[in-house]
């Protein structure tokens, strides 16, 4: 799934780990969801939305508007 | 890659799973080639070196539970499912060729023993799977 992740972060100054840190997941799932490799579940997905105080179809693309 | 508090758990069960499969292999041998009584506590003792392996199962079912980190806790999901298709599939196999007569008989105790080669080959599948990332 498509997502601003990496901007959102780079806004922020922030590095994967940095961002891990603050979901308490590891670097490696951070690196997963940002290219796409793995959808994180509805509340890893609401936990990163609150993070960066967005909803989270402003984070995550819906898979039916990819194209 | 840093361990999560989970997987570092899983591993100190292991390594003293391990050890307990190992003592008791070795106990369990020597007993029954040396003091055999034919009798219910041949049949303990037979039983006692699968105890430790159940119980490494048991410890990758905790670990399921443990880990918080869902990404990970999927990989090693992904890991278990590869050895497990790994496991049967060799073991069908296996056991119609032993009906047609083929090959030898093998001990069941081996579908343990490739269902942790399974682990390994499911950790291949996972580095194969998210090349370009770092699993």
């Amino acid at each position: 799934m498509k997502n601003r992740l990496k901007v959102l972060r780079a806004e922020r100054d922030w590095n994967q780990g940095d961002l891990a840190d603050r979901l308490e997941v590891s670097r490696q799932s951070v690196n997963a969801i940002e290219t796409g490799r793995y959808d994180p579940s509805l509340p890893l997905a609401f936990k990163i939305a609150e993070l960066f105080g967005l909803a989270i179809e402003d984070i995550f693309t819906s898979p039916s508007k990819e194209n | 890659m840093a361990f999560t508090r989970a997987e570092k758990s899983y591993n100190v069960r292991v390594l003293w799973l391990s050890l307990a499969y190992g003592a008791l292999l070795i106990g369990s041998i020597y007993y029954l080639k040396h003091y055999a009584q034919h009798g219910g506590i041949d049949w303990l003792v037979a039983i006692l070196p699968a105890l430790p392996l159940i119980g490494l199962f048991a410890a990758l079912g905790r670990y399921f539970v443990e880990e918080s980190d869902e990404y990970r806790r999927m990989l090693t999901i992904r890991q278990a499912l590869v050895a497990t298709g790994f496991a049967l599939s060799v073991g069908t196999i296996w056991g119609f060729l032993e009906g047609a007569g083929l090959v030898g008989h093998v001990e069941s105790f081996y579908i343990a023993c490739l269902w942790f080669f399974g682990l390994g080959v499911g950790n291949c599948v996972n580095k194969i799977l998210d090349r370009g990332g770092e699993a």
